[in-house]
């Protein structure tokens, strides 16, 4: 068994909007192991981006409440103070950002920005920094480091730019590294580099990475295992190829039928009733995907829906998965004529 | 006859410099490109950004000035018409834009913003205005009651089916939809492209996709086009394109398509790495001596490559 | 660089020539003219005698043969003969420039040291009482007129306390050179530039705190937290930069701006600056006063631009100037 090396346990990461609390993240538990890439998957308002932000203390602290643990080494990094934080980000922990157009401050030469973390986390000479950043650009694949450890972010690409923005997340070799949607931004032929690219690394260096995605195939592409949210929830929990090839939740399974690229050409995409809830108006009894499902009697539903194992290792919420089926596999068939009338 | 033939469709913008603000050169943002729709069909336009894909559907419906070339929609040559002219082919030609955030003017309600082409184009009494788009509102889906209501209270779906309604008012054969679904989830999207089809069949439309994402491009269109600094690269059917690419540039674009299957992800990782090689090693049968794509020479009926 | 610097030089001579003769136009179109102005007061004058001095000046010749006789001695420096001092108006400025010149300066800084901290602590801790505090001075700042606020502190701090002297630029009894002389010039300024500044303020201030709202939540700002850069440093390093870029390119703006705008407070505390002259010659109809003024106003507000853009090109990487 490989060793953990980051542990969240009942995450709630809760908003203040209009004065009242409202769980964006409802109660995630979910191990990272060494050298494991675990990517977490859901779409806009699913909470995946706020359990990053959460994750590195990037949250907004006045308007935010994190409960439960992010246990890192023998840390829990909700408890500790800033300063003490400090000492986690860009050393153990490094993150890459979605858009790399933004994530480089605009002032500041990329030498520059690649040496900071090695400022306040290691103990270098300026040369020896100078040494590490031009190996650490080589190592992300940019073949004229001596020139771009002088330019400015304005003047290299969006394909570079991120990275340099992977260069800045390894520069302390961390541990973990956590990328919040680090190919969303960029051209396909970019997408599909900087995914290679960070395979390569993840191979070399044996990091453990938090990869978070709206998108499936950079999912099949990256992915040891594979965390699915849905509305704050983890709603199912596998490996990649298990994952894959036998999905279980409806709405991973949803989720897979709407892409194009799944099906031939011209078929119908499956279309998931309604719409996600907003975290003020989201029920937060019984199965939360069961609204978008309602051709799903109430009794397969569980009351408090748990997360069961239902293969080993993998793990899904709710009984509800056991007798789901898409009601246009079953065009003309009773029960689905009966639940549209 | 073909819907719309454009041919040897240039957009270049005037680079200034020197002391005196000269015209010293210019961005070839669309480089001499020539295609044409054939009527009920789907053309999807290809490329990644800076390519010249939306200039080119800009340039259509005469948001962007065509430099020289031909757009002959119905046999008319757009690029050859005043204002005046123009204006009556309008109708016929309508765009589905990117954002369906920042597309809508937000100070408008859906009944305003879907009346404005109509009021436009046809004088209609104010009922029968608003009989026409309650029908429309209805027909993509939304309450028709929601005709009061502001863009900002719709969700992003629904904004881009206000959109296609709004594009839908004039009855045209033409719709060029310029990444329609990239700003939506993957789930939102679905109901949009489906909706899309659907329209399709209903209206007897004509669709110009633009896209970047090669499986929407792939699920949509029966014809497409890749393009690559402006210029195409290579012409095909849907299955000749994604089965059967010739340009470089197309197999690198194909190759970068997300492997759905996890087991095969090193396959396509080194898949990518050998089409990388040939990019290095075959460049000169893809490129001439300044970098520029040659011609597109035909290698079938309907497949042709842009190769020497 | 400094082909840039020289092609917007050069674009400065037609915006010269465009102002000039607005200028000019403007004060051709007021009533009265030099000789008007020369004989105001003496009733003896006959209109006979009246329009032969007007022949004489040539003040009967066709606008444009004016223009260019202007024009041609005022790109030597030479504005002509002031009717109510009875000295030639550039010895008149040149009198008086050095005085302007210190209170701008000392004003902008003034302005720039109570300005740019005060900024600071508002934009990093929102919503605070320090915060709350800044923000409900800048709003009496800004809703003030400045001349009610000078007058305000001109009776307060000279008048009722008598710290400060009425006006004046300078106690004329001490001589120049000497210590005393420089303690009494500070004295002089001391309310002037205070008045100015403290009013000032606000729009640097304004201008600070909401960039520096709008950048920490920027995801450069994010970037430098998730490498463990402390907090104190995530602001100098960076959020600072990128906000005080913007204010140190408005220098050149602020600067000149000063140099036009000191008229309320130049009157008010009788000190003896451009401003001061300005509104005297207006009051006296002394046109070829007013329009040298209005010339040198204008030309340093197109060199404060030209200034604003070369600092900009040289604090912001991003702009680049070939």
């Amino acid at each position: 068994m490989k060793k953990p090396v980051l542990d969240i346990k009942d995450l709630r990461t809760s908003f203040r909007i209009k004065g009242d609390y409202y769980a964006a993240v409802d109660g995630v538990t979910l191990t990272v192991h060494e050298n494991e890439v675990v990517a977490i998957v859901g779409e806009s308002g699913c909470g995946k981006s706020a359990l990053a932000l959460s994750i590195m203390g990037l949250h907004d602290h006045k308007n935010t409440k994190l409960e439960g643990q992010v246990n890192f080494g023998d840390e829990n990094l909700l408890s500790l103070s800033r300063s003490r934080l400090n000492k986690v980000r860009g050393k153990d922990i490094g993150m890459i950002f979605q858009d790399p157009m933004t994530a480089l401050n605009p002032l500041a030469t990329i030498g520059r920005q690649i040496e900071e973390p090695m400022d306040y986390h290691m103990k270098l000479s300026a040369s020896d920094k100078k040494k590490r950043t031009m190996e650490l650009l080589r190592r992300v694949g940019i073949k004229n480091e001596q020139r771009v450890y002088e330019q400015y972010p304005h003047e290299l690409s969006g394909g570079m730019r991120q990275r340099v923005v992977i260069a800045i997340a390894l520069a302390c070799d961390p541990v973990l590294l956590l990328a919040d949607e680090p190919t969303t931004a960029l051209d396909v032929t970019i997408q599909a580099q900087i995914m290679d690219l960070m395979k390569e690394l993840q191979n070399q260096m044996k990091t453990g990475i938090i990869l978070i995605t709206h998108d499936l195939g950079v999912v099949a592409e990256m992915a040891d295992r594979v965390v699915v949210m849905y509305a704050g929830e983890v709603v199912e929990i596998a490996d990649v190829k298990e994952l894959f090839e036998n999905p279980l939740h409806p709405y991973t399974r949803s989720l897979l039928n709407s892409i194009p690229s799944n099906l031939e050409a011209k078929e119908k995409l499956h279309v998931i009733d309604g719409i996600v809830p907003s975290i003020q108006n989201l029920d937060r009894e019984g199965c939360r995907f069961a609204p978008r499902i309602e051709w799903i009697p109430e009794e397969d539903h569980e009351k408090n829906p748990e997360m069961h194992e239902a293969t080993p290792n993998h793990f899904v919420r709710c009984s509800c998965y056991k007798t789901f089926y898409f009601p246009e596999d079953r065009v003309g068939e009773r029960e689905y004529v009966a639940t549209n009338s | 006859m073909s819907l719309l033939t454009v041919n040897d469709l240039k957009v270049h913008y005037p680079i200034r410099g020197g002391f005196f603000r000269k015209v010293v050169d210019h961005v070839r943002a669309v480089d001499g490109i020539s295609f044409e729709l054939q009527p009920g069909e789907t053309y999807g336009l290809v490329g990644e950004s800076g390519c010249g894909k939306t200039t080119s559907g800009r340039a259509l419906i005469g948001l962007n000035k065509a430099t020289s070339g031909e757009m002959l929609f119905e046999g008319k040559d757009l690029a050859k018409m005043g204002k005046a002219e123009r204006r009556g082919y309008t109708k016929d030609i309508q765009m589905i834009f990117q954002d369906p955030y920042s597309s809508l003017n937000g100070r408008k309600n859906v009944l305003s913003i879907i009346a404005e082409p109509l009021r436009n184009f046809e004088r209609l009494s104010p009922k029968e205005e608003l009989l026409r788009v309650q029908e429309l509102v209805a027909r993509v889906g939304l309450n028709p009651e929601s005709i009061y209501k502001y863009p900002h209270q719709f969700s992003g779906g629904q904004r881009q089916r206000i959109g296609i309604a709004r594009a839908l008012a004039l009855n045209p054969k033409l719709i060029i939809a310029d990444e329609p679904v990239s700003a939506l989830d993957v789930s939102v999207q679905a109901q949009v492209l489906n909706f899309m089809q659907e329209i399709q069949k209903e209206f007897d439309l004509t669709y110009l996709f633009i896209s970047h994402d090669l499986g929407i491009i792939q699920h949509m269109c029966d014809r497409i086009g890749i393009m690559y600094r402006g210029r195409f690269v290579e012409e095909g059917t849907a299955s000749e394109i994604y089965n059967n690419p010739q340009h470089v540039y197309t197999k690198r674009l194909i190759a970068a398509i997300p492997e759905m299957n996890p087991e095969k992800r090193f396959e396509k990782m080194h898949l990518r790495q050998s089409i990388n090689e040939e990019y290095q090693t075959e460049y000169n049968n893809y490129f001439d001596k300044d970098g520029r794509m040659f011609d597109l020479k035909k290698i079938s009926d309907s497949h042709s490559v842009a190769m020497q | 660089m400094l082909k840039f610097i020289l092609r917007r030089t050069l674009l400065m001579i037609p915006q010269l020539i465009l102002l000039s003769l607005i200028i000019f136009m403007l004060a051709k179109a007021m009533p009265g003219d030099a000789v008007t102005g020369a004989f105001m007061g003496n009733p003896d004058a006959t209109p006979e005698q009246i329009e032969k001095i007007r022949e004489k000046f040539g003040l009967n010749d066709p606008w444009y043969q004016q223009y260019g006789r202007w024009i041609g001695k005022a790109v030597k420096g030479d504005f002509g003969q002031s009717y109510t001092h009875q000295q030639p108006v550039t010895t008149l400025i040149a009198g008086r420039v050095e005085n302007t010149v210190l209170l701008s300066l000392f004003t902008a800084i003034m302005i720039y040291l109570m300005a740019i901290p005060l900024g600071i602590i508002a934009g990093r801790w929102t919503d605070t009482w320090a915060d709350k505090m800044i923000v409900t001075y800048n709003y009496f700042a800004f809703a003030t007129p400045l001349f009610v606020f000078a007058l305000l502190m001109l009776f307060l701090f000279s008048f009722v306390l008598g710290w400060f002297p009425i006006g004046g630029t300078v106690d004329i009894r001490i001589e120049t050179g000497t210590w005393d002389y420089v303690v009494s010039r500070a004295k002089h300024l001391f309310l002037p530039v205070m008045s100015a500044a403290l009013i000032g303020t606000y729009a640097t201030i304004q201008y600070l705190r909401n960039d520096i709202i709008d950048q920490k939540i920027k995801d450069y700002v994010k970037t430098a937290r998730a490498k463990g850069v402390p907090e104190g440093k995530v602001y100098t390093r960076h959020i600072l930069r990128n906000s005080l870029l913007p204010i140190a390119a408005f220098l050149g703006y602020e600067i000149t701006g000063l140099i036009g705008g000191s008229i309320f407070i130049e009157s008010i505390f009788s000190y003896q600056g451009l401003g001061q002259l300005f509104l005297q010659s207006i009051n006296l109809r002394d046109f070829t006063v007013v329009t040298a003024l209005v010339m040198i106003f204008g030309t340093a507000t197109i060199v404060g631009t030209l200034l604003s853009d070369i600092i900009l090109s040289i604090v912001d990487p991003r702009i680049r100037i070939e």
